[in-house]
């Protein structure tokens, strides 16, 4: 058994624009089981970062309990991170967040950890318009506990032990849009190509922004009948649109033909190109993105790809109204700004 | 399925992992090495101190495992997959030493004289590695051997030029014993002055491994004649000093030359009294043809090399030689890659020597081989030799090593020797000499359980171990003393480990893959992608995730796999053969395989075919 990932890297590795190759954003090596979807998303954004040149300790890890909330370990070693109380991720998001608006929140739960223990939570930090990427590796089980039903399995869902999941799943990118995300997506593990742009959109979204990534549990519910294996997946994938992700800097090449080709234009200036494959879907339209999720949902689909976004989202600080600096950074000569100051302000109160 | 790719209708087939020379080649140095020695194997083997079977595993393939463990040319180690992930090869050739120093005794596993005759009679006319090889390969089988030798021991030149600082004469005595054990009858000292009276003979077939004995000279140069007295054919003085007939040299020393035997001969003179020894080149250093080694090997013992200088005379003052002059000159290259050496304007240089060796290149001689036996000589005098069965227009007549097609190295003289054999068996049964034998190959599963292989898998960053040196103080006054002391246990250990085990093959099988991404995402090196189909190989190398440039290596495309219809290519140019891609698969479709290689000898066509 090999303990260690050699150390060896592809001679022609290319480097980002901070100079570092993808090695720089890996993390330890996995101990997942082998072929655990979790491990792909893994990959997925460590490729995803290194595109975005991000800088390492710009970022910080945020994950609960769980297979899936176990991957920080496994890349970005380089970035903070913080493993919180099951189901508690965004509170400790939140936190962190208000204290330290700077840097990028990436968060990394389960549908245990997001959909049953942690649902409150999740709401919330929603409602908030917390800026974060919130990826939730659903595989409609709990992996770390032996792939007990979650919330999110689908009713009439078979498990590998052959018995009957009996209730409605919570359908997360219909939750999110409910409650007003500024950015819902939803891709499957085994699809980088659609993935990585995606992860990089997340990133650049100034809210909230959900990938509910559909990431097979390949020892617990990777049987025939089950209906977040592999191979179902695969077969029930339908996609709103081919998702690009164009850094601001690069020129935009392709022409559009009109109706199937939507460019948007995000926060930062880098953009997304879609080719729309769903008819009557508009990702800049919530009621349109809320009914092709339920459409393909009653013909039995599961639809991938950009489900909504609302570019210029405000955020959580946005709505606080809270100071350019990060609160971590005030001193006390701001926080405590003497007597002359409060006279001042006493004086306007009377 | 509702993944976008647009399938093409012409694709590429799946590799053909069957044929045998598919994984052969990404067996690196094997596939380079001109005997194809089971490297890995006996790499493994050196590391588990199984140093008897690391020496068999040599010996089948390549004779002289303690000879070449020390004076190989090494064409595995710039082939070798650990200096494309890495700076530096695995040092191969010293390993193998490493074996043939820690071995027990083989001689019982050596096969044993007398064999049961065949009533077939072989005349090997020459000596060296190249007849020896020819020897042990047909004397098991019943044949024998007259072997036929200008010198007074077998050896060829590994014993005439070879010197004694880098192959110390017991070494060549074992290699060559082994075979000369085996009963063949040796007639020393006696040089063939005719091809016809050999054929005259009741021979069934006549083997020619004489070497390239002719040493080139500079007949043409002022002062050649006058100071002959002091000038030297490299390799006839290396002979006459390894025959004990010259045991001096003067102070000062020119060596004419830039290949391997220039450098043996500067590093004899300093031995023999040559304080002052220099190496004078035509070409630039980096252009030289000695290997890079060698090179500095004679740096090590102080001798400057001066390039750029072509000889222009030997200057001779009363009958004396007094040294030589040399025009300057520089390197210029057209746009075809050819060189042109130009007058570098400067004076021209006068070095000083009381003697001066010529190291400028050898040559075969056939003045024995009479003309008019039908056995054809092309332009420059060469025999026409097929370049597969070894052999001549005469059908009895067979070359092999230097005589075949001009100088080379032992480890070739030994390929062609094998090869030369099988024709000369293939020949003497009545059968085709096309009808070459198969190599025998096997493939088997390394795994031992879940995570577990039966090889060190483990992959780590180790630079390549330095042999360590005698002392230069006693090196140099004792011309037979072993300048390379070898490996020891534990270097010997560290340098086994920083093998690949490129033998050890990514096998794929699509219909157990279920894609999702493990190995993809594992791979230290990127060599695995997922991608649609293409009608031509060069397209699909570049949209590689790491496009595959390097086109020595093959990929490794496998058929449609069933949930995408996509098809899994691996490049194998920087695989590091680490088993993460098998050990991350949950569904086994990778495995571990290892496959053996190994190129069949006269007369086992049969043996192998019940193995
Ligand atoms: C100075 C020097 C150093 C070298 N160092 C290396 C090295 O480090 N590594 C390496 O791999 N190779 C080295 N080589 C090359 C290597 O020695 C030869 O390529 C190899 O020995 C060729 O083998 P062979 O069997 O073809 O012939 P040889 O080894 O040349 O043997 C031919 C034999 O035939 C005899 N002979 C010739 N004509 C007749 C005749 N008419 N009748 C009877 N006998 C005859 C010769 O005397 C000789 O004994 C070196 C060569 C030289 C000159
Ligand atoms: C407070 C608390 N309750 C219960 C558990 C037990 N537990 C550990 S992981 C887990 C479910 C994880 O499921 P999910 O988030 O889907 O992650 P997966 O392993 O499937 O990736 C549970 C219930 C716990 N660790 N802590
Ligand atoms: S139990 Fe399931 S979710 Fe957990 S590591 Fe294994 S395959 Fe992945
Ligand atoms: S790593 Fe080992 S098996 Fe691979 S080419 Fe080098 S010596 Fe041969
Ligand atoms: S053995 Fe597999 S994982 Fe290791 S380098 Fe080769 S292809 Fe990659
Ligand atoms: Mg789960």
């Amino acid at each position: 058994m090999t303990y260690i990932r050699p150390k060896f890297r592809h001679p022609d590795l290319k480097t980002n624009d901070l100079g570092y190759t993808k090695t720089v954003y890996e993390g330890s090596l996995s101990t997942l089981c082998a072929g655990c979807g979790h491990d792909s998303i893994s990959a997925a954004i460590v490729q995803s970062c290194f595109e975005l040149a991000i800088q390492p300790h710009r970022l910080a890890k945020l994950s609960g309990i769980g297979c899936s909330s176990k991957t920080p370990a496994y890349f970005l070693s380089q970035s903070h991170g913080f493993n919180s109380v099951h189901g508690r991720m965004p509170s400790v998001a939140t936190g962190s967040n208000l204290a330290n608006k700077e840097l990028i929140y990436f968060g990394v739960s389960g549908d245990g950890d997001t959909a049953s223990i942690g649902m409150g939570q999740f709401v919330h930090v929603i409602r908030r318009n917390l800026n974060m990427v919130y990826i939730v590796m659903n595989n409609g089980c709990y992996g770390l506990t032996k792939g007990q039903d979650s919330a999110t399995a689908d009713e009439g869902s078979k498990s590998k032990s052959g018995s009957v999941n009996m209730f409605n799943a919570i359908d997360l990118p219909s939750l999110a849009l409910e409650l007003g995300a500024g950015f819902v997506a939803q891709s499957f593990s085994g699809d980088k190509a659609q993935l990585i742009p995606l992860i990089k959109a997340a990133i650049k979204h100034p809210g909230f922004a959900i990938i509910n990534v559909i990431s097979p549990c390949v020892t617990f519910n990777n049987n025939p009948g089950s209906t977040k294996s592999y191979d179902y997946v695969r077969e029930h994938i339908e996609l709103t649109s081919t998702v690009d992700f164009v850094p601001f800097q690069e020129e935009i090449t392709t022409s559009y033909e009109a109706g199937a080709e939507q460019d948007i234009t995000l926060h930062d200036g880098s953009h997304l190109q879609l080719h729309k494959l769903e008819s009557e879907w508009n990702p800049e339209d919530r009621m349109s993105a809320i009914t092709a999720l339920q459409k393909t949902k009653i013909n039995g689909e599961i639809l991938t790809g950009l489900i909504f976004i609302e570019p210029e989202s405000k955020d959580l600080h946005h709505v606080l109204n809270t100071v350019d600096i990060p609160l971590n950074q005030l001193t006390a000569k701001e926080l405590c700004p003497g007597s002359v100051a409060l006279e001042e302000l006493n004086a306007e109160l009377r | 399925m509702k993944f976008f790719f647009l399938f093409k209708l012409f694709v590429l087939k799946p590799t053909d992992i069957k044929d045998p020379e598919y994984y052969h080649k990404v067996v690196d140095c094997q596939y380079a090495c001109p005997a194809h020695t089971p490297v890995p194997e006996y790499i493994r083997l050196i590391a588990a101190q199984k140093y008897t079977e690391a020496y068999m595993v040599n010996w089948e393939s390549n004779v002289f495992p303690g000879i070449l463990g020390r004076t190989c040319d090494r064409p595995c180690e710039p082939a070798c997959r650990r200096g494309r992930v890495e700076d530096e090869p695995v040092a191969i050739c010293r390993l193998k030493r490493v074996a043939a120093d820690n071995k027990s005794n083989v001689s019982a596993l050596m096969p044993k004289a007398p064999f049961p005759s065949n009533s077939k009679k072989i005349a090997l006319i020459g000596g060296g590695p190249a007849s020896l090889t020819v020897a042990r390969d047909l004397a098991p089988l019943g044949y024998e051997i007259h072997l036929f030798d200008d010198q007074n021991r077998a050896g060829g030149m590994m014993r005439s030029q070879i010197p004694s600082f880098r192959l110390p004469e017991h070494v060549i005595n074992e290699e060559v014993g082994f075979i000369l054990d085996m009963g063949i009858h040796t007639q020393f000292k006696t040089r063939v002055e005719s091809l016809k009276d050999v054929i005259a003979k009741d021979y069934d077939a006549v083997f020619v491994g004489t070497g390239a004995p002719k040493g080139r000279d500079l007949y043409e140069l002022p002062g050649r004649q006058e100071g002959d007295a002091n000038i030297h054919i490299g390799i006839e003085w290396l002979a006459s000093v390894a025959f004990e007939h010259t045991s001096a040299i003067g102070k000062k020393v020119i060596v004419l030359g830039g290949g391997n035997t220039a450098m043996d001969c500067c590093r004899t003179s300093r031995r023999l009294g040559g304080a002052e020894v220099k190496v004078v080149v035509r070409s630039p250093f980096n252009e030289m043809r000695a290997s890079p080694w060698e090179i500095e090997d004679a740096m090590h013992e102080d001798i400057p090399i001066l390039d750029c200088h072509v000889p222009k005379s030997f200057v001779v003052e009363n009958g004396k030689l007094k040294g030589m002059m040399f025009e300057k000159v520089i390197a210029k290259y057209d746009d075809k890659g050819g060189r042109a050496l130009v007058n570098a304007g400067e004076a021209d240089v006068f070095i000083e020597a009381d003697d001066v060796l010529i190291a400028i290149g050898q040559s075969t001689s056939f003045t024995w081989i009479e003309r008019d036996l039908g056995l054809e000589f092309n332009k420059s005098e060469m025999p026409v030799v097929d370049a597969v069965t070894y052999q001549s227009t005469l059908p009895k007549v067979f070359f092999g090593g230097d005589a075949a097609f001009g100088p080379k190295n032992v480890i070739t003289a030994v390929a062609q020797g094998h090869q030369a054999a099988i024709s000369i068996d293939l020949f003497c049964s009545g059968e085709s000499l096309k009808n070459r034998p198969s190599p025998f190959v096997n493939l088997v599963s390394q795994k031992m359980g879940i995570h577990e292989w039966s090889y060190d898998s483990m992959v780590e960053i180790d630079n390549r171990q330095s042999v360590p040196l005698v002392d230069k103080k006693l090196a140099l006054s004792d011309r037979k003393v072993e300048v390379e002391l070898g490996f020891d246990h534990l270097h010997g250990f560290t340098e086994a480990q920083r093998c690949l085990n490129c033998d050890v093959q990514t096998a794929f099988s699509e219909n157990k893959c279920i894609e999702c991404d493990a190995c993809v995402d594992i791979c230290p090196t990127s060599c695995i992608t997922f991608i649609p189909n293409e009608e031509d190989e060069s397209a699909l190398r570049l949209k590689l995730t790491m496009p595959a440039n390097n086109h020595d290596q093959a990929i490794l495309i496998s058929d449609a796999v069933p949930g995408t219809k996509r098809v899994m290519v691996k490049d194998e140019d920087v695989c590091l053969h680490c088993g993460l891609c098998a050990e991350r698969c949950p569904t086994s479709a990778w495995d571990m395989q290892k496959f053996f290689y190994s190129v069949t000898k006269a007369g086992n066509q049969c043996q192998i075919a019940v193995k």
